[in-house]
């Protein structure tokens, strides 16, 4: 132990000897683990984003949203013309029935309707669900309480409004129990969740900033399933039924089997393709294997950087050991064994390229952090990139160390002793 | 008894020792059937023109080579049936070097150099430093123990070099050159120190191409084309 300290000494002191050739041979450790670290950071960070999102929306669910069919925009007169597209009620009964695996399924329904309420008024975007799709989509209460079971048998007229929107209409967010008048029915807030922007892709979650949530019959039997769009002069009515269903299975080995279920009912129901699967299941072990591959190509890149900088390390130690030659044959004819020069030339190398690897750490944490502070990316330091990183720096060391050391030993001390 | 006790008398020991080289397809004899003992407590010189076989056996004496043919016992021991650690060892334990050209170790202050030797013995820190501090005195540079060689002059240098090949207390110190690269008044003083820890005991043998420095020796050895031509002083 004692022997080892001093040998680590002496190799900090030989390399201190010439610090401006020390310094340029540690950079390409520096870089090298610090790329290994920036990288992986930044893949972690941007698919843990991503997983994440498809995550929260239930790797027990199906999402089905009903979708325009692109046929139907050019028929029909321009002046007023009438889409009937999308999943029905019906839809949710058959599939319910169907399939003995699906645990539930939440209908939404989607209407566009001005809120009031005092002298506030405001778009408000109604959404028809049941209880249930709180508890699929988790969402913070930030006062008052969700929608209940009661809710639909009562015909109650309650109304959850995301905060956003609650804090534009209310004087104080957390004022519940107020009437909010949508179209022409007063409904009482009774609950404020927190709103959360969506952003999964292809995934729409019926939850954007300014959202209100009713019960679905309620929705259904006040503003029925045709809403008139106006745009551009023309007038574009739509009915339709339910705009998103979301099945839920007992379990996640379900998922695929009966999405597949679910789209061949659907196809032979549905004339047009005008609904949409998409499964957070399947979504998330795409985005994983996604991930697997980038994190591959990224490894392989900060590998070979590291690799460019393991040769530097060799290179320099083996100019060391050619011009230490009279070192080496000395300590040899005093009575250093061959391991013992083996041992003190290694030291060196390991010290060389740990100490590039620590410096290369610190680095490798400040690139995600101001990458993360200044273009808003995230980004994950993880435990195992820097254990990795640091493991990797040792054994360079190590592996690039072993051939100049074991050169220097093999010298004969008697050659050695002769050189200049 | 009687061969026992010769053994304690002769340290060093060749028997009929020959060392061939390959110098391109060409065997070229650095030492031919050479034989010789020596004693403890002696102080030899060897003395030759070059090429004459001394250094070779000055690297053989120290183990650094192995013989050709013949035996070599160092201490009872056969140099030729050990192997390169155990050469090592023997080196460590038995053997100093003192240099013509002093080699010290440049990046190390001469406290370090001096302790080398015990480093590699295995010796405690503060053990080290007590040695090198009273070897330093005995060599007369005890205020110079915290500066590099370089910043010291010949003479200065040779004697941390024989400071250093002091530290493990060696049967026997080899001296190749010792004062080719000083003056030599400051050679003097060196073969001077020589003779001091000769007559303390130790056994020492010294290539020099320096006849009054050979001439300040007890014994002398002439050699020529790898053969012993004649003996001094015995």
């Amino acid at each position: 132990m004692r022997q080892l300290s001093r040998n680590i000494r002496l190799g900090i002191k030989n390399l201190l000897l010439h610090k401006l050739r020390t310094a340029l041979t540690m950079l390409g450790m520096v870089f090298g683990v610090g790329s290994v670290i920036a990288m992986l950071s930044v893949g972690e960070g941007a698919s843990k984003e991503a997983l994440e999102q498809i995550r929260k929306l239930g790797s027990n669910n199906i999402i089905i949203s009903s979708m325009k069919p692109v046929e139907e925009t050019s028929s029909g007169s321009a002046m007023s013309r009438l889409s009937i597209y999308g999943l029905l009620y019906a839809d949710e009964t058959r599939i319910s029935e169907t399939f003995p695996q699906v645990e539930r399924t939440v209908p939404v329904k989607l209407v566009r309707k001005e809120g009031s309420l005092g002298n506030m008024k405001m778009e408000l975007r109604v959404v028809g669900t049941t209880w249930a799709w709180f508890e699929l989509v988790q969402r913070e209460v930030v006062a008052g309480r969700v929608l209940l079971a009661r809710d639909q048998y009562e015909y109650n007229n309650a109304v959850v409004l995301t905060e956003h929107g609650a804090r534009r209409l209310l004087a104080t967010q957390n004022t519940i129990g107020q009437p909010l008048k949508i179209g022409r029915d007063y409904y009482e807030v009774v609950g404020i969740v927190k709103s959360e922007a969506s952003q999964s892709g292809g995934l729409q979650t019926p939850d954007q900033e300014v959202d209100a949530y009713i019960p679905i019959n309620l929705a259904r039997e006040r503003y029925g399933d045709t809403s008139v769009r106006r745009s551009a002069g023309s007038t574009e009515r739509e009915k339709v039924e339910l705009h998103q269903l979301i099945v839920q299975t007992k379990s996640s080995d379900d998922v695929e089997e009966v999405a597949t279920g679910i789209e061949a009912m659907l196809k032979r129901f549905h004339k047009k393709t005008d609904y949409r699967l998409s499964i957070p299941l399947a979504l998330l072990r795409q985005a994983e294997a996604t991930k697997r591959t980038f994190n591959i190509v990224l490894g392989s890149i900060a590998g070979i950087s590291l690799l460019v900088g393991g040769i530097g390390i060799m290179n320099i130690m083996l100019a060391s050991v050619m011009e230490r030659t009279k070192e080496i044959g000395i300590r040899r004819a005093i009575g250093a064994r061959r391991a013992q020069i083996i041992t003190q030339f290694l030291i060196e190398t390991v010290v060389l390229s740990t100490l590039g690897g620590i410096i290369g750490l610190i680095i490798g944490v400040l690139i995600p952090w101001t990458i993360t502070y200044f273009a808003g990316m995230p980004t994950v330091v993880t435990l195992f990139s820097l254990v990795l990183s640091l493991s990797i720096s040792l054994a360079i060391g190590i592996v690039f160390g072993l051939y100049p050391a074991i050169r220097a030993a093999k010298l004969d001390p008697i050659i050695a002793l002769r050189h200049e | 008894m009687s061969a026992a006790a010769t053994h304690t008398q002769t340290v060093v020991q060749l028997s009929s020792v020959c060392k061939t080289y390959l110098m391109g397809t060409q065997q070229v004899k650095a030492l031919d059937n050479v034989s010789i003992g020596f004693e403890r407590g002696s102080f030899w010189a060897l003395m030759g023109p070059s090429g004459s076989g001394k250094s070779t056996m000055l690297n053989l004496l120290g183990c650094l080579d192995r013989p050709t043919s013949g035996t070599y016992l160092l201490n009872e021991q056969d140099v030729n049936t050990l192997s390169d650690d155990e050469l090592s060892d023997l080196r460590l334990k038995y053997l100093g070097f003192i240099f013509q050209s002093f080699n010290l170790i440049p990046q190390l202050t001469v406290r370090e150099n001096i302790e080398l030797p015990l480093y590699y013995l295995g010796w405690e820190p503060e053990e080290c430093t007590a040695k090198a501090e009273l070897l330093a005195a005995e060599v007369g540079l005890k205020e110079r123990l915290n500066h590099r060689p370089t910043e010291l002059s010949g003479g200065q240098m040779q004697r941390v070099a024989i400071a250093r090949s002091l530290a493990n207390e060696p049967l026997v110190l080899l001296a190749d050159e010792p004062t080719g690269n000083l003056d030599s008044s400051t050679g003097d003083q060196i073969v001077r120190l020589l003779q001091d820890l000769n007559e303390k005991g130790k056994t020492i043998i010294m290539v020099t191409h320096e006849p009054d420095v050979a001439m300040k020796a007890k014994q002398r050895l002439y050699m020529r084309d790898g053969k012993i031509e004649r003996m001094e002083g015995v």
